[in-house]
């Protein structure tokens, strides 16, 4: 199973292996991250599951969709890393990922 | 079984849970105990009406927090636990099964009931509300036998749920009793689209008609007959008609409400000590004017939780939140925000037939709430419109092909 490096808002930093199929966003809400609101479930509706992503994954991403690069621009903490965490699928590809959780906008 | 807890939650929904994430994450170090009338820790109620019933997520994924969280946090879980009565000179809560519970403060987190058809035939086998996962398990288990659906009530429960069966093959049926759809939330334009799209898949959808009763054959519900004599035959019947928040306890121990308890900015009843926050919390709202509202929604009940919890920790800050909320029907995703309600005027910006576009509505020149259909830059960059007060020129608001923010820079510089 993928492992992806988490680092929460506060710097702590926890391995936490990924289910294939489930979000990046479940993968952090379910290893206890509660900073990560993910308020609408997942369905790109809001943008409280804002993360940043190591930029040497972004090629194995999936390509951002409009709504999400949409949603993305509510926030103040916006970066060339930011994604939505609920729209990506954990894949054995995302193994060794570094995900930080943004700042509460 | 402890019996005193220094928060006490009643409710084990979106607020209740983010209550007690909220008082842990601002350092709170009392004791927290969380009261839940059903028998699951925290869920999303959203998924009920879209991926669960469709069965695209399980109940599992759909767990606000994993069940070790609340261990973890030391939030004590006394789910399947109904509370009864409430007293605010003791300080203590009464269950159903007769244990008392005390509190330093009270969080009333519980939400509301489906509100149910009085005439008869209404608690026959088949007829069901959309509130929990009881109510949607047992929906499922009888999909299987199931060819026609009636939806009573033309909401966003309604029309979700109308959605997702027709998606299964389901021959479904809404019965809305005013004259168009979503009347309660939404300008016409917005219901005569949805309208539109339902009928366009095949749902039957009836304005302006009265439920008479619920017909029965073999022990279970086999039609609707509505007042002008027609039957709507329906061998399941899903009622969606709006909640009944329930508050009767904090009302009995004479907090002031009536349809709601009624609740400051900072979320306390007029009880002591006695806090209320979610869809049973009625409250001053800035963007309703500052008129009492009851807000059901994700937005409220999870920023009502954060108020209070700063109230509870000594960092209080009134709730002045933008209402926002979405409905995903079909492959359209709608998001709202801010509140229609008293609009004078409404703008369509696009073109609803290419079935992405927005409602912009006004009252009096200014920007109060949009409605976004498959647009969510319009929501994104919409919210600045209304938290600004933003008078745009009309017809540039009406024109899609200029950005809302372009607008609110516009103005800036005039």
């Amino acid at each position: 199973m993928p492992r992806v490096l988490v680092t929460g808002r506060d710097g702590r930093e926890t391995v936490v292996e990924g289910q294939i199929g489930r979000s990046v966003m479940e993968l952090i809400r379910d290893a206890g991250f509660d900073e990560l609101v993910a308020l609408c479930g997942g369905c790109a509706s809001c943008a409280t599951c804002h993360v940043y992503i190591d930029s040497a994954f972004a090629e194995r991403l999936p390509t951002m969709g409009t709504d999400e690069d949409n949603l993305l621009d509510s926030s103040a903490h916006r970066s060339v890393n930011s994604r939505l965490s609920c729209q990506i699928a954990v894949t054995d590809a995302l193994d060794g990922l570094q995900v930080r959780i943004a700042p509460e906008d | 079984m402890n019996d005193q807890f220094d928060v006490l939650i009643v409710g084990a929904g979106h607020g209740g849970a983010q209550a007690a994430i909220a008082l842990r994450q601002r350092g709170f170090a009392g004791t927290i105990g969380m009261i839940g009338e059903e028998p699951e820790i925290p869920y999303e109620r959203p998924p009920l009406s879209k991926d669960y019933l469709s069965g695209e997520k399980t109940f599992e994924r759909i767990l606000i927090r994993p069940p070790g969280f609340w261990d973890e946090r030391h939030v004590a879980m006394l789910t399947g636990t109904r509370v009864v009565s409430v007293d605010p000179d003791k300080r203590s809560v009464a269950t159903e099964e007769g244990a008392t519970i005390g509190y330093g403060h009270l969080i009333w987190a519980a939400g509301g009931h489906p509100r149910r058809l009085s005439c008869s035939g209404h608690d026959l086998a088949g007829v069901h509300g959309v509130r929990t996962r009881a109510d949607v398990d047992k929906m499922v288990r009888e999909l299987d036998e199931v060819t026609t659906v009636a939806v009573i009530g033309g909401g966003y429960i309604g029309l979700e749920s109308a959605a997702v069966l027709t998606k299964m093959g389901k021959q479904v049926t809404v019965l809305e009793t005013q004259d168009r759809v979503l009347a309660r939330v939404a300008g016409e334009a917005l219901s005569r689209f949805y309208e539109a799209e339902h009928r366009a898949r095949g749902v039957d959808v009836r304005l302006s008609v009265t439920v008479d009763c619920l017909d029965e054959r073999d022990g279970a519900v086999s039609g609707v007959r509505l007042a002008d004599g027609a039957v709507v035959e329906a061998q399941m019947v899903i009622v969606g008609i709006g909640i009944i928040p329930a508050v009767a306890p904090l009302i009995a121990a004479g907090a002031s409400g009536g349809n709601g308890v009624a609740i400051d900015g900072h979320g306390r009843t007029s009880l002591p000590n006695i806090f209320a926050i979610g869809d049973c919390a009625l409250h001053a709202n800035a963007h309703a004017d500052g008129l009492p509202i009851r807000l059901e929604s994700l937005q409220n009940a999870n920023d009502l939780a954060i108020t209070v919890a700063r109230a509870i920790t000594g960092d209080p800050e009134p709730y002045t939140s933008l209402p926002w909320f979405w409905s995903n029907q079909f492959d359209l995703r709608l998001q709202t925000v801010g509140l229609s309600t008293g609009h004078d005027q409404a703008v369509t910006r696009g073109d609803p037939t290419r079935r992405s576009f927005s409602i912009v509505y006004l009252r009096q020149g200014s920007v109060i709430a949009l409605d976004c259909v498959n647009a969510t830059r319009d929501y994104v960059q919409g919210k600045a419109l209304i938290l600004q007060r933003c008078a745009p020129d009309l017809d540039k608001l009406a024109d899609p092909a200029i950005d809302l923010k372009d607008l609110l820079a516009a103005m800036a510089s005039d």
